[in-house]
């Protein structure tokens, strides 16, 4: 039986693990496997989702080798451009969009609304199955002989000219598809229905904003990719020119269709990130969030909006000129509203109570890294510039800084902040901190000379370049060396940890919010009692206000 | 194209220069708020930082005069980007009327060029000096891209479509030119040369004929008028060009608006001569039967080239003098 | 009197709760349908502003009748849907069943009837692909007009088969008592779902069938 801890009185006693909670409430792989225990489920999820984050950064760490050197004297050409659509494809589908909601959404939307689980826990154990199932297909690609399209896969190359697994790949990715959708239909319609009693919507917390404009990306966008995937293996299965100029087909239809979803598939993985800057930056200033209106409105704004920019992937595909002036003037105005929530961050940490532990020092880096990456999102908006820099390394930059240095930052702040609640341990500060800085100083390293050597003209994509690329290189694949190294190491003591970390609290870090106001781990039905809400979010102060 | 180290290319075309204005002033907006930020986080995290367990912080946590500040300075920022690229986007798609048509196709994987004079190239580029040149392109089966890093240019090349680019070099060098859209395993061996020289020079090059498979130093537009024989198009199109029934006259043709059956007008450009040759039913001509076959498979890209040229020269020259040569 | 056996999900406070999230959860799911199928509107609107002929040509070669007979069928089964779902509204078991037996058989009508006309296509060689053959300068055009045929109404067709398969799994449960004037939200659900698979075919009716006919 859980009790609700009150604040302060963790300070007092040693902590002493709750009798029974969700992790040994069952044993055996049955209860696992059997599961609908969102909090399970959300564990399940965080074994897969590590495991193809270290294939994805496998086939990383061969593309920074080769790079090394301008000649391409690792791998052969065909093997380089299977590594590196395997790379970008793993990462994406199978690293990213998953990551923060299907493990820390999972986990957290439950219990922040004050609910015993999500509205559809069988879909969402389907929705974990969906993922390994199409996880298998892309495994069974990589082992046995790859694919070589890039994860964009264009026509006509992918449906006609490519000799390499394509049909399998899209086989897998339209199967993976399927579980982003479940996931977003659960999210909608718990988050719509199952809150507490006194939980409106502008007492959410902005982890929850964060994650239903997310769920209106994945229930809206992924649909297009599903239907493009059909297309491409009908085109290449059956041979019916959908995309094929021979037949007055169009292959840049087919760019309009991939990015309709596959813009707002950035979306998909940085607003969940967001949302836990949000949750950390408040804890760690112990103030409430400043401008919560706004940054909730933001996140809505950066959903919808997301819509409407594609078109700025295709400036010189041949697009119209006026075309592109929309998606330009569209793709500026996106950027305000992630402008707006970085302002409103910083603006958090005024006259606020600040501490530097790990989850905050990913939140500090992630403000950092997504400014920045942000910002050079501003030159690839600007048409006469991206003309120069499209399909250059700067773009690669760019979109590292957002979902490394931004998504996968907030990720780890995330998973730092919140492991005590699910695993009932504490992490080792000392080298939590190490492996924060180590990988930010890591990721800096690899990515900034990146932006250099794609106004250099770089290209994308490429296997060999000119020797005068090489130092630029040189640096990139030394920083990326800090980087996994920065990478391993919480990888190792988050499992030291679940048997030698120091037991965790109820409410370690002394925060607001529904799931500190439970065991930690948590009993499998969350809450003894459904709480009743009585004040806003992020109420640190005035201290002394309680949830019942 | 040295190899020595660099942080940033070298300017070589009219254009390049104002590229890299938008560049640098991105560059300081850029810094200007990321060191803000990075200022005010370190600061304020510095500043206030915790020092005792059960300070209270005051209940800061919103103001809408802050909230409309940091809204529409930077929106303001973001449109003068805006107006300022697409500006930059709209010379870069506006050749000047006096350029020098150029044909490339792209193929896996090498880049095929052709010079109105009858010079063609591999994976190289030969240009003069100080003259505006227009490229026409397509590909012949995967979508690549053209790319030259120190003119600042760049183009997608698409099977199916002609896409075009301008340039005018400014200065005498070697510089990179790159295929920069993906398009299989020799992606990034699809690369050459492009070579800016005095106009002398380039006159120079021209007649030596350097680098031309096939048949050297012949023009376009007598290839063209060649195929124009070989595939019979006199028979509807008329060996007099002019007042005949079964398809419409040529001479005069490119760049001219055409009505069609359907009751359009269009403007008879060089995507309009390719697609009335491989899809002729697709335009029919006012007061015209649908007659023409298709020639798809039967002319590569190469070939449609030489017969746009054919056709441009019946406008230029007339068709006396394109006759002549060709029997030549 | 049968017996009625009420289930409330361990999560939902109440049934109330249940009904609402079921209900919101099948609005957001054929949300998804609609921007599926709404790739393929996109494709299909593209090409046919490009080649208006060819998709005039290709759609004459359609099977009006057959279409229209289809349109007919499955605007009956949304009939007998709707019945269905009131008779399970009003605890009603057997005429609960009979009606989704209605709405299975209409749509193994209209799924029979599609295999019908697939075969005939595939016997005049306007399958798409290697055999694909076409009189007259716009075979291309119209091979691309055939391309979606094929995809809209083969993507519909496999909705409308698992259609068929819940409606089963949904007899199934009736015929177990599962369902009462207090609970058949399942019912309800599987309602929306076949309207709107029949509110597809309604535009995918006269896209196709209807393109150039005076």
């Amino acid at each position: 039986m859980s009790t609700a801890a009150v604040a302060g009185q963790d300070q007092l006693a040693t902590p002493v693990a709750p009798r029974e909670h969700y992790l040994n409430v069952d044993y055996g792989v049955k209860s696992w496997l059997f599961t609908t225990d969102h909090k399970r489920i959300a564990l399940l999820y965080l074994a897969s989702i590590t495991l193809f984050f270290f294939l994805g950064g496998f086939f990383a760490v061969l593309i920074r080798l080769e790079l090394m050197t301008p000649p391409g004297d690792l791998v052969q050409s065909e093997t380089y451009n299977k590594l590196f659509t395997l790379h970008g494809l793993i990462m994406i589908f199978f690293f990213l969009i998953p990551s923060i909601p299907a493990v820390l959404g999972n986990f957290l939307v439950p219990m922040m609304i004050g609910a015993r689980d999500l509205a559809f826990p069988r879909l969402n154990l389907l929705s974990w199955y969906i993922y390994m199932l199409g996880g298998l297909f892309t495994l069974f690609v990589a082992v046995f002989g790859g694919v070589d399209t890039g994860w964009t896969f264009y026509t006509p190359y992918s449906t006609t000219y490519a000799n390499s697994n394509v049909m399998l790949t899209a086989v897998g990715v339209f199967i993976t598809g399927f579980s982003s959708i479940l996931t977003g239909l659960n999210f909608v319609v718990t988050i719509h229905t199952m809150r507490a009693p006194g939980l409106t919507w502008f007492r959410l917390p902005l982890f929850l904003w964060a994650h239903y404009a997310t769920s209106l990306i994945l229930i809206l966008g992924t649909p297009v990719l599903a239907i493009t995937i059909v297309l491409v293996a009908l085109e290449r299965g059956l041979r019916i020119g959908i995309f094929d100029p021979a037949l007055g087909g169009d292959p840049v239809l087919f760019q309009h269709l991939f990015w309709f979803y596959s813009h707002p598939a950035v979306y998909i993985m940085i607003l969940p990130a967001m949302g836990v800057i949000s949750e950390l930056v408040t804890c760690f200033s112990r103030k409430r969030i400043f401008g919560y209106g706004f940054i909730a409105s933001a996140s809505v704004a950066i959903a919808i909006l997301g819509f409407l920019v594609w078109g700025h992937h295709m400036f010189v595909s041949s697009q119209s000129v006026y075309a592109g002036l929309v998606f330009s003037i569209l793709s500026f105005l996106v950027a305000i509203p992630s402008a707006i929530k970085v302002f409103n961050w910083t603006a958090t940490l005024y006259k606020g109570s600040v501490s530097y532990q790990t989850p905050m020092l990913y939140a500090f880096g992630f403000i950092g890294l997504f400014t920045t990456g942000g910002l050079t999102g501003l030159f690839l908006a600007s048409l006469g510039l991206d003309v120069h820099v499209h399909d250059t390394y700067f773009v690669v930059a760019h979109f590292h800084y957002i979902m490394v240095g931004g998504a996968i930052m907030g990720y780890l702040g995330g998973l730092h902040f919140w492991w005590p609640k699910m695993t009932g341990r504490m992490y080792p500060e000392g080298w939590a901190r190490l492996a924060a800085l180590v990988i930010f100083i890591g990721f800096n390293l690899t990515f900034f000379p990146q932006f250099l050597l794609g106004y250099l003209g770089m290209p994308r994509r490429y296997h060999m370049y000119p020797p005068e690329f090489q130092i630029l290189n040189v640096m990139s694949s030394a920083g990326a060396s800090i980087l996994g190294v920065g990478y391993l190491v919480p990888m190792v003591y988050f499992v030291w940890s679940l048997r030698y970390g120091a037991v965790a609290s109820a409410n370690p870090w002394q925060a607001k919010g529904l799931e500190w106001q439970t065991s930690s781990p948590p009993p499998t039905e969350n809450f003894a009692r459904t709480p009743i809400v009585r004040e806003e979010a992020y109420a640190y102060s005035p201290l002394g206000v309680k949830v019942v | 194209m040295g190899s020595e180290f660099s942080l940033l290319p070298e300017q070589a075309s009219t254009i390049a220069a104002h590229v890299d204005a938008l560049y640098y002033f991105l560059i300081s907006v850029s810094l200007f708020f990321a060191a803000l930020i990075f200022f005010l986080v370190i600061y304020f995290a510095a500043k206030y930082r915790r020092r005792s367990e059960n300070e209270q912080p005051p209940p800061i946590h919103e103001d809408l005069r802050l909230e409309l500040v940091w809204t529409l300075i930077p929106l303001g920022l973001a449109m003068v980007m805006f107006a300022w690229g697409a500006n930059l986007y709209f010379r870069l798609s506006r050749p000047p009327a006096d350029a020098m048509d150029l044909y490339v196709v792209g193929k896996q994987w090498m880049w095929k060029v052709q010079h109105p004079e009858g010079q063609r190239e591999i994976n190289e580029l030969h240009v003069p000096v100080g003259q505006p040149i227009k490229l026409t392109m397509t590909s012949e089966d995967v979508i690549h891209s053209f790319f030259i890093p120190a003119f600042r240019i760049k183009m997608d090349v698409v099977p199916g479509r002609y896409t075009t680019t301008w340039f005018e070099a400014t200065k005498t060098g070697e510089f990179h030119l790159f295929c920069t859209e993906y398009c299989g395993t020799r992606h990034s061996q699809m690369i050459g040369r492009v070579v800016v020289m005095a106009p002398v020079q380039y006159e120079q090059w021209l007649r030596n004929g350097n680098g031309a498979p096939g048949p050297s130093g012949e023009a376009p537009e007598v290839a063209g008028a060649r195929l124009f024989q070989e595939q019979r198009c006199a028979t509807c199109h008329g060996a007099n060009l002019g007042g005949v029934v079964l398809g419409p006259a040529l001479d005069g043709l490119l760049g001219r608006p055409v009505k069609l059956q359907n009751g359009e007008t269009v403007i008879a450009d060089e995507s309009y001569i390719r697609e009335s040759i491989l899809n002729p039913t697709a335009k029919i001509t006012a007061g015209y039967q649908s007659l023409m076959p298709t020639y798809q498979g039967q002319i590569n890209e190469e070939g449609l080239f030489h017969l746009i040229a054919y056709i441009r020269s019946l406008t230029k020259t007339g068709e006396k003098a394109a006759e002549t040569r060709a029997e030549q | 009197m049968s017996e009625t056996h009420v289930t409330l999900a361990h999560q939902f406070d109440d049934r109330e709760q249940q009904t609402e999230a079921a209900t919101l959860g099948m609005w957001a799911f054929l949300s998804t349908e609609v921007l599926f199928f709404g790739g393929l509107f996109t494709g299909y609107a593209v090409y046919r502003a490009n080649f208006p002929e060819a998709f005039a040509e290709g759609s004459q070669h359609l099977d009006i009748l057959l279409g229209g007979i289809n349109t007919a069928v499955l605007i009956s089964s949304s009939l007998t849907m709707a019945l269905a779902v009131h008779a399970a509204q009003s605890g009603r078991r057997q005429t609960l069943i009979a009606f989704l037996l209605a709405t299975i058989l209409l749509g193994s009508v209209f799924l029979g009837i599609k295999v019908v006309e697939y075969s005939h296509k595939f016997h005049d060689h306007l399958v798409p692909g290697p055999s694909f053959q076409f009189p007259g300068p716009f075979a291309r055009q119209v091979q691309l007009f055939y391309s979606f045929y094929f995809a809209m109404t083969g993507m519909h067709a496999v909705h409308m088969i698992i259609g068929v398969g819940i409606l089963a799994g949904l007899i199934s449960m009736a015929w177990k008592n599962r369902f009462s004037a207090e609970y058949y939200t399942p019912v309800e659900v599987t309602g929306l779902y076949w309207h709107f698979v029949d509110i597809v075919w309604i535009f995918l009716f006269p896209l196709l069938y209807l393109l150039g006919r005076h």
